[in-house]
């Protein structure tokens, strides 16, 4: 542990009043769960719930080079972009291993907008930096900005009730944004989210925070919003399977081994790690990320060992894994050799020395109707 | 949640109750730990009636939506009874710690050592002071 002190988001008065329970996360102190992660989790899947993001990481990169610094620094393609859309995308190295993750954003040919993980905050900050010298101006607008997460099937209606002039935002399609005044605070709103539901993820200044998040609270809770923790975060986003870094993807891994290859476009100019992912795109994938469940009686934990059931043989690792609210299992995800990964393969999880059974499952574990 | 004044608590958070005039020593986990844990999702009892445990010594584990946690012998001593309606419903553990979510039941020839832990004030204490 260090001794650096916990950074506080905007809204930390405003979870602590709450009565969350706060946790270290990234460097942070974060809320965790408010009433329980189940109940949280139930919340999103059936209304909504309301996050607070404001740990992760913006950068402002403008200018008429700033197109092209993006696009170097993504392995999904920018250039498709129209103003007011947004990405998803694996930002690699050389060696075609992932430094992060992001949603970039095209407010205009000469303006856009990154978004990093909190615990890739500083390296991100440092690459997307070094790239734009000379070439386009760049400001790390973390501190400054704060980010809310609305989630969940009531989200639009929640919206409805709180937003100023709600046709633009309404009219919005997945993976656009627009700007937008919630009460009377200036917000950039985009169709984004890390649960598997409808919903949006809200921008604004800092200190402004606090006004969004109770008007959003104010105009949701009669229709059963809950503020939901990063306990919640973490099981809805694992039921739709959507990757976390540090867990499930990081330095050691690729994307095409992680199934983000759809995010990887090779046909597009010179970007960071293009040689490197051409050359493990033309070879056979020795492991490859799966879904599976655990039909035994366990939890597969992050780095809990995966074995094949005929042999005893280790065969992989599990990167996250936690039991399913929505489903009422126990699920997970983790790399096993590709041999092992077909849709209905038998594992078995090494639970701390127990072997449980497990098998290979579609993925995402859930998916909205 | 209140902590009942007739039982003896370990640092783990773990609570236990000797009957009078027996050797037999139920074990639970506390309220406070039920809050800490959340949702517990699986009770993992792994232990047979007529083991032998050694205080200090796992005898299971508990899974909740974030985190395993060990389950601790408070005492030595055989084991005589287990909570099998824990297998299929843990929740009673959420729901009752120190009555329904009870978790095994020890005979323990030092079965009087269980008034060295510490008591409902002490245990009190403890918690006071890791709050703080």
């Amino acid at each position: 542990m260090s001794d650096t002190p916990l950074r506080k988001t905007p809204l930390y008065d405003c979870h602590v009043r709450a009565g969350a329970r706060i946790v270290p996360f990234s460097g942070f102190a974060m809320p965790v769960q408010y009433t329980g992660i189940v109940d949280e989790h139930h919340a999103v899947r059936q209304s909504a719930g309301l996050f607070d993001v404001s740990h992760m990481g913006e950068f402002e990169l403008r200018g008429p080079y700033a197109a092209h610094v993006v696009d170097y620094l993504i392995t999904n393609d920018a250039s498709k972009l129209r103003d007011g859309q947004a990405l998803y995308t694996a930002a690699c190295n050389d060696s075609g291993t992932i430094d992060d993750d992001l949603i970039v954003y095209r407010r205009s040919q000469e303006r856009w907008l990154i978004v990093c993980n909190a615990s890739n905050h500083a390296k991100m900050s440092a690459i997307v930096a070094r790239a734009a010298d000379n070439h386009c101006e760049f400001d790390d607008i973390t501190e400054a900005t704060a980010l809310i997460a609305l989630q969940g099937p009531r989200a639009f209606e929640i919206l409805a009730g709180a937003v100023d002039a709600f046709a633009p935002v309404s009219a919005l399609a997945p993976f656009s944004f627009c700007d937008a005044r919630i009460g009377n605070v200036a917000c950039t709103i985009a169709r984004t989210g890390y649960t598997g539901e409808d919903g949006v993820e809200i921008f604004c200044a800092s200190p402004d925070a606090e006004s969004v998040w109770n008007t959003l609270m104010s105009a949701g809770a009669p229709l059963g919003l809950k503020p939901a923790g990063l306990g919640a975060r973490d099981t809805l986003r694992l039921e739709a399977r959507l990757s976390l870094y540090g867990n499930d993807i990081d330095e050691t891994t690729n994307p095409i081994e992680a199934g983000l290859g759809w995010v990887v476009k090779l046909n597009k100019s010179s970007f960071v790690g293009k040689e490197a992912l051409e050359a493990i795109k033309a070879a056979p994938l020795s492991r490859k990320m799966v879904g599976f469940e655990v039909t035994g009686r366990g939890v597969a934990r992050h780095g809990y060992v995966l074995r094949d059931p005929a042999t005893g043989a280790a065969i992989g690792t599990c990167t996250s894994g936690s039991p399913s609210p929505t489903l009422g299992k126990s699920i997970g995800l983790g790399y096993v050799s590709t041999a092992h990964s077909a849709i209905g393969s038998p594992l078995w999880v090494d639970c701390r020395g127990k072997n449980v059974e497990a098998v290979v499952v579609k993925t995402p574990f859930y998916k909205r109707s | 949640m209140s902590i009942p004044a007739d039982l003896r608590y370990t640092k783990d958070h773990e609570w236990t109750k000797l009957e009078s005039g027996s050797s037999r020593v139920t074990v639970g986990i506390t309220g406070f730990a039920v809050e800490q844990l959340g949702d517990i999702t699986l009770v993992n009892l792994d232990v047979n009636e007529g083991d032998e445990l050694t205080a200090g010594k796992a005898f299971g584990t508990i899974e909740s939506v974030k985190t395993l946690s060990d389950l601790y012998a408070p005492v030595s001593g055989k084991v005589v009874a287990i909570n099998r309606d824990l297998d299929a419903k843990p929740e009673l553990v959420n729901d009752d710690p120190y009555g329904k979510g009870w978790m095994i039941v020890i005979e323990s020839a030092a079965a009087d050592s269980v008034a060295n832990l510490l008591d409902a004030g002490a245990y009190q204490a403890l918690l006071d002071a890791s709050s703080r």
